[in-house]
């Protein structure tokens, strides 16, 4: 079972070292109370950025310029994106602009 | 109109006060109608804003509005049910009712760009006037902690209310 089930997961490993050298990873922010934890992070271009809303308010991740990205996250949900460019990012809550952080994405 | 409720709640710590002023403040059951109340005359304005603007800015505000303070009141109801408190109305919710019901009369006398005008500012004003009362007088009074935290998440979406309501402000220059 345990042989069976860790193969795959190695061989899958091996073929993504060969193919890509540095595989995406996800990164959780948490929104609680109207804080954005951790107000700063630091991504690579590909990496997923997960928000995870737990108000039972809507919140958003909004670029403060350039319309990079636009995030709805639900009360009580969340939501996510793949950074493709690589920079520094204010954003905020369209909702509650007293909620700011910051995303930086290396290539 | 802060004035007025300023005003209000001292009378109110007046006069449910013991001997002395130290002793004075608002009970948790008269905090929760307050609060509760402040979010019902918010909801009131924007579904008013819903009907009488053409803004598409402001017609977004006013339903962040009433989708925020529903949320929140619905908490503040599931609290008061958990907690077997029964909110208690009071001197300073009926103020803000009457100054509510006057503005709701006011604007509904405008439209186009002077009613957009005026019930953004109001939301601004009215924001920073229940900000105000939660930080120096219903957060500091609530004895129950449960209740505390909400009013002090509550505080929070408030103030990023004042603050969404000034950008609508801005862009309605």
């Amino acid at each position: 079972m345990l042989v069976a089930r860790t193969l795959p997961i190695m061989t899958a490993m091996a073929l993504l070292a060969m193919t890509a050298p540095s595989p995406a990873a996800t990164i959780t922010i948490v929104m609680q109370n109207l804080v954005i934890t951790p107000a700063e992070v630091s991504a690579k271009v590909g990496d997923t950025i997960e928000w995870v809303n737990k108000d039972v308010v809507a919140h958003t991740a909004t670029a403060q310029q350039g319309g990079e990205f636009d995030v709805m996250l639900p009360a009580n949900k969340g939501g996510s994106l793949v950074v493709n460019t690589a920079g520094t990012f204010p954003y905020f809550c369209r909702f509650h602009p007293n909620m700011k952080a910051t995303l930086t994405v290396v290539p | 109109m802060f004035v007025r409720l300023s005003a209000v709640l001292v009378a109110i710590a007046l006069s449910t006060g013991p001997a002395g002023a130290e002793g004075a403040k608002l009970t948790d059951p008269q905090i929760a109608h307050i609060a509760y109340t402040a979010g019902v005359l918010d909801v009131a304005a924007a579904k008013q804003a819903l009907l009488k603007s053409n803004s598409k800015e402001v017609k977004q505000f006013a339903e962040d509005m009433v989708r925020d303070h529903e949320a929140v009141n619905k908490q503040a109801l599931d609290l008061v049910k958990k907690l077997n408190v029964t909110p208690q109305d009071n001197d300073t919710s009926k103020a803000l009712s009457k100054q509510a019901a006057d503005k709701y009369e006011q604007l509904a006398k405008l439209s186009g760009a002077a009613y957009d005008k005026g019930y953004i500012e109001n939301e601004i004003a009215y924001h920073k006037q229940v900000n105000g009362a939660l930080e120096t007088q219903l957060i500091p009074s609530a004895s129950n902690a449960e209740l505390k935290g909400l009013l002090q998440t509550g505080l929070k979406i408030f103030q990023g209310h004042e603050q969404h309501a000034e950008h609508v402000a801005a862009d309605l220059k």
